[in-house]
């Protein structure tokens, strides 16, 4: 019932199928109404002439039955004409034969014609009498009485109680069959608007199930109507488009730019160590290749994100082994923990896993996994790698016996957010950002969790091929 | 002094005279003597209603009716011309009571009305109580060895047959006296053109006119009338069972049966009371007392159903010709023709 009222008030419209089925509903009530006056005006008009006919053919057979005898006038009233007359509504009726202006018998005083009756043609006026509202008609003709030419007027009047009835009934049926239709149409209504409505909720659907980070022009098939809104929209993702590339494309140049003359001041940093003995000036020298080492490895991150961004952004997915892109990247990251003297295990490598996906990209991804798994593994620790499949997913699980997580894991995945306990060790804070944004690029996810016994275990999910 | 007499003479004239203008023929009382009674004018013989009247006023304790009888023609006269208050008029004469109605006299009384057929109503102004046939009596007796005659025609042959036996033993209303007499000859005329051979046969057998049924059967049981044609049959049905020599004629051409009617005046003082009376009348109780004394249902379902040749009178607007100066006049002057032909001949 609320609701209803709701529906019903003008000032609460804010839904565009509300304000169609309020303007429809307002629109069918004046329609109902028009259809009511007019049916009645025309049904009015129709059953008036039909009775005026009636009224007029029954004066006219009163007066055609008057003979003029010796010593006056003989009238013999037909009876069918009256009853006729009575048989719409049970009309009062009154009647009056006049010679010239006296009157013979009936009813003294009737309304006299308005005009002079003309020679059997009958006229037709409406008047008051006796408290009710009389139709009348009145038929003259002249009759020789006494050897005189004398005027005889017949006048008849009738209620027309029946027929405004029939009228008013008339419109009233139409009137309640209009309402039937309304109220027939009322699902119809909303059913036409929900229809109208669909494009936009399409459009929406649409919209709404576009990646974080897809940003190509909108091609939805569209009514024209919306054609407007939708070339605004997609005005608005090229700018927007326009805009990230820009700032990618400028990061991707800032990272690149720095790495290069980096690298050439390691390589001074280090020929001016193996060059000095004053042990003072190598403790520093000492310090700053370890800086510089950490300025690079981060500018190497910046570009492997700026890289991961621009491909989820032209995201072409093909097929590929999963398990032979981790024996790889394992064999890559090896090296570095042989010189901590950590073992790698590996599991589930050997058989194949097709997916669909990056393989740049995921190569990233999986390296600063491994990475991350050697950099925070206890020294002469372990580090087990393994590959199964979960229903439509291939999980890779990297667990390695470090010193575990100190903060909430959702929150490390955020840009440059690094872990309370990990002061000691260097670090960009992208690498878990890279790693998500990867997940999320191939539909997957990624999340890390405590290991079983110590250390932490990082997770990866993609849908297989 | 005499003045003054003179003076107090008249306005007891004038206050009296609207009341008593017309001619009460009987007035009784129903139910307990003290209160406002319902004020009932009616053609309806006082003795043949009261046992209708009885079971209204025992359903019904605290009210009482005063029953007023007077002629039809009274009834007419008393409400449309002198202003007489009563809160139900019930009358037998048709075309009057059709008038009454047209002319703006009776009120509108919301009723359910089940079962009373529509051309037994006027409006919600005109009500139909009670259909009474209107038959021909004859005297067993007085025909002895003559077959009862089955139509019109046969009556026509048998009076023509055997005019010394009906001389002057004929009884028929007169339509000059009586509403319900020229009422009837004016359905005659328009039904049947038979009838104005048997107008002429019974001008020619000195037939004796009456103003009522009641007389005229009074006549035929005292013996000095054989024949009475057009009589009310609820009249006759008072004395047929405890008289076997009344017969009842009922033709095979055609029995007119009229309907009684009732109406609750615009100026009723007592508007509901006539309503409660009127819707008493026409429940299922009243109507079957009504149709055993009429030996007919109007309603159908509450006692006899109609025979084939029986022609219920509408009650419509066709009624108002008959009241019409020139056709009564017209429709009297051939009936004298036809029937006063001794004085009038040579």
């Amino acid at each position: 019932m609320n609701g209803w009222l709701r529906l019903f008030d003008p000032a609460r419209i804010a839904s565009l199928r509300r304000r169609l089925v309020w303007q429809f509903l307002v629109l069918s009530a004046a329609l109902v109404l028009g259809l009511f006056l007019t049916v009645g005006w025309v049904a009015d008009r129709a059953s008036r002439a039909s009775q005026d006919a009636v009224l007029g053919a029954a004066v006219t057979a009163i007066t055609e039955g008057i003979r003029s005898v010796d010593d006056g006038l003989e009238l013999d009233l037909p009876y069918a004409t009256f009853s006729m007359l009575g048989a719409m509504g049970d009309e009062r009726i009154f009647y009056a034969l006049a010679v010239a202006d006296r009157v013979v018998t009936g009813y003294d005083d009737l309304p006299a014609p308005p005009e002079p009756a003309l020679d059997m043609v009958p006229i037709f006026w409406t008047a008051d009498y006796r408290g009710a509202r009389l139709r009348l008609s009145a038929v003259a003709r002249p009759m020789l009485i006494d050897n005189r030419l004398r005027p005889v007027t017949v006048t008849l009047g009738q209620t027309r109680l029946g027929q405004a009835a029939i009228a008013r009934d008339t419109a009233r049926s139409a009137a309640w069959a209009a309402l039937v239709f309304l109220v027939v149409a009322l699902p119809v209504a909303l059913l036409a608007a929900q229809a109208v409505l669909s494009p936009i909720r399409s459009l929406a659907e649409v919209m709404g199930r576009r990646g974080p980070r897809d940003l190509r022009p909108v091609r939805h098939p569209t009514p024209r109507e919306l054609a407007p809104l939708l070339r605004a929209l997609n005005g608005l993702i090229a700018r927007l488009r326009g805009a990230l590339d820009l700032a990618e494309t400028f990061i991707f140049e800032a990272a690149h730019r720095i790495r290069t003359p980096l690298s050439l001041v390691r390589t001074e940093a280090e020929l001016a160590l193996s060059e000095t003995t004053d042990e003072a000036t190598r403790i520093r020298l000492r310090r700053m290749v370890r800086a510089i080492g950490e300025s690079s490895r981060s500018a190497n991150q910046i570009l492997d994100h700026a890289m991961v961004m621009y491909r989820s952004d032209q995201f072409a997915a093909a097929p590929l082994d999963l398990a032979a892109l981790t024996r790889a990247v394992v064999r890559a990251v090896a090296p570095l923990a042989d010189m901590r003297d950590i073992a790698l295990s590996q599991a589930g490598l050997d058989s194949p896993c097709p997916i669909e996906g990056d393989e740049r990209m995921l190569e990233i991804a999986l390296r600063n996994i491994l990475d991350n798994a050697v950099k925070y593994a206890a020294p002469e620790g372990r580090i087990a790698v393994s590959l199964r499949r979960e229903g439509p997913m291939a999980v890779l699980r990297v667990q390695n016996d470090g010193r575990g997580l100190s903060d909430d894991p959702a929150q490390l995945m955020a840009r440059f957010r690094r872990g309370g306990n990990v002061g000691d060790i260097g670090g960009s804070g992208l690498g878990l950002t890279i790693v998500t944004e990867v997940a999320a690029a191939h539909r997957g996810r990624f999340r890390l969790e405590p290991g079983e016994r110590e250390g932490t275990c990082a997770l990866l999910h993609l849908p297989l091929a | 002094m005499r003045l003054a007499a003179l003076a107090a003479g008249l306005i007891a004239l004038v206050l009296a005279s609207p009341a008593r203008a017309f001619e009460i023929e009987q007035e009784r009382r129903f139910g307990p003597a003290d209160g406002t009674p319902i004020q009932v004018l009616s053609t309806t013989d006082t003795a043949a209603f009261a046992p209708v009247l009885e079971d209204f006023v025992a359903r019904h304790p605290g009210r009482s009716i005063r029953y007023v009888q007077a002629a039809s023609t009274e009834i007419f006269a008393a409400i449309h011309d002198q202003d007489a208050r009563f809160d139900l008029v019930i009358s037998s004469a048709m075309d009057l009571q059709m008038k009454l109605a047209n002319d703006g006299f009776a009120a509108e009384v919301e009723m359910e009305a089940p079962g009373l057929p529509g051309w037994a109503r006027w409006r919600q102004q005109l009500w139909g109580m009670a259909l009474e046939p209107v038959v021909t009596l004859a005297s067993r007796q007085a025909l002895r060895d003559l077959p009862l005659p089955r139509t019109r025609r046969d009556l026509i042959a048998l009076l023509r047959e055997n005019p010394d036996r009906f001389r002057g033993r004929i009884a028929a209303y007169d339509p000059q006296v009586s509403g319900v007499g020229y009422f009837l000859i004016a359905q005659d005329d328009q039904v049947s053109d038979g009838f104005w051979r048997l107008a002429e046969v019974m001008g020619r057998l000195n037939a004796r006119l009456f103003c009522c049924s009641g007389q005229m059967i009074e006549e035929l049981r005292s013996g000095r009338v054989s024949i009475a044609y057009n009589v009310v049959a609820s009249y006759a049905a008072r004395f047929r069972p405890d008289d076997p020599d009344l017969v009842q004629l009922g033709f095979e051409d055609y029995i007119f049966a009229i309907v009684r009617s009732a109406f609750v005046p615009v100026n009723a003082p007592d508007p509901e009371g006539a309503r409660l009376l009127l819707s008493y009348l026409l429940s299922d109780p009243a109507q079957r007392l009504i149709a055993a004394s009429a030996g007919v249902a109007l309603v159908p379902g509450t006692g006899p159903a109609p025979s084939p040749q029986l022609r219920p009178i509408r009650l419509d607007a066709g009624l108002l010709v008959y009241d019409d100066r020139l056709r009564r006049a017209g429709l009297l002057a051939e009936w004298r023709a036809a029937l006063v032909q001794p004085q009038a001949g040579p």
